[in-house]
């Protein structure tokens, strides 16, 4: 084995491990993915959430969207992306015309400092995006032990 | 039996969006942690939690391990008339627990 190579193999691991050294996941390949190629109107979505999160463990998300939620029109899911997190699909909501308001609360792990990307789909093929940048001093993901 | 806490209000309007809060009792272990002993704990998460109205499915959530661990989760119903809301939730274990309430319209 050549030495360089000895090396890279060596500090690999550890620098792929550390936080902040993982390359984001691409936001817009997901967003084709689940749309099917469509592209989403970037307005009608209101994202709740803090712009500093000390602990990543824990970041309160609040998502809104804007429908009558009617059999006609509705929202259909509301898909969470969160491009730096070693999983990057955090949850999917499935909901209709039942749930009367498009809008649900959850709290989300945060691997580090990101952008969350919020895709809504609506009834008649339609989709929103929404985006917010969250700064994470703390990351999830991590050891108790080692904070 | 994973517990859990389901909240609705005491009553509702006819056609009127109510909220709905619940917490599961879940580690939701993302499979990046270790133990004392430096071996990897596994990814154990709570993956589906579905909301019945009257029996019939109303809202449900797939979840990752992105979701903090006791997932905590608030949506909204709305109904015509009385019934029972049941919430349901399952994790990759194959471990069930589940809430119900009555919801009072009128």
């Amino acid at each position: 084995m050549k030495r360089r190579h000895f090396f890279a193999s060596m500090f690999l691991p550890l620098a792929a491990r550390a936080q902040g050294f993982r390359s984001p996941a691409d936001a817009s390949k997901w967003i084709a993915e689940v749309t099917g190629g469509a592209t989403p109107e970037k307005a009608g979505i209101e994202l709740e959430m803090p712009q500093i999160a000390e602990n990543g463990n824990a970041v309160a998300l609040h998502i809104r969207v804007t429908s009558p939620m009617t059999a006609d029109d509705h929202v259909k899911a509301i898909h969470i992306f969160a491009e730096r997190n070693p999983r990057p699909r955090v949850a999917t909501f499935h909901l209709g015309p039942e749930a009367g308001r498009a809008d649900v609360t959850t709290r989300v792990r945060l691997g580090g400092t990101q952008n969350l990307t919020v895709l809504a789909e609506l009834s008649g093929a339609r989709w929103r995006v929404a985006a917010q940048n969250v700064l994470v001093t703390t990351g999830a993901c991590l050891d108790e032990g080692s904070l | 039996m994973i517990d859990g806490r389901l909240r609705v209000p005491e009553s509702v309007k006819p056609g009127e969006p109510f909220e709905v809060r619940v917490l599961i009792l879940h580690p939701m272990e993302n499979g990046f942690r270790h133990d004392a002993a430096g071996r990897e704990i596994p990814v154990h998460i709570v993956n589906k939690v579905s909301c019945t109205y009257g029996g019939r499915e109303v809202f449900s959530v797939d979840l990752g391990t992105g979701i903090s661990a006791n997932p905590y989760l608030v949506f909204f119903v709305r109904a015509g008339g009385s019934g029972v809301l049941k919430v349901e939730w399952i994790d990759d274990a194959g471990e069930r627990g589940s809430a119900s309430a009555n919801v009072n319209v009128g």
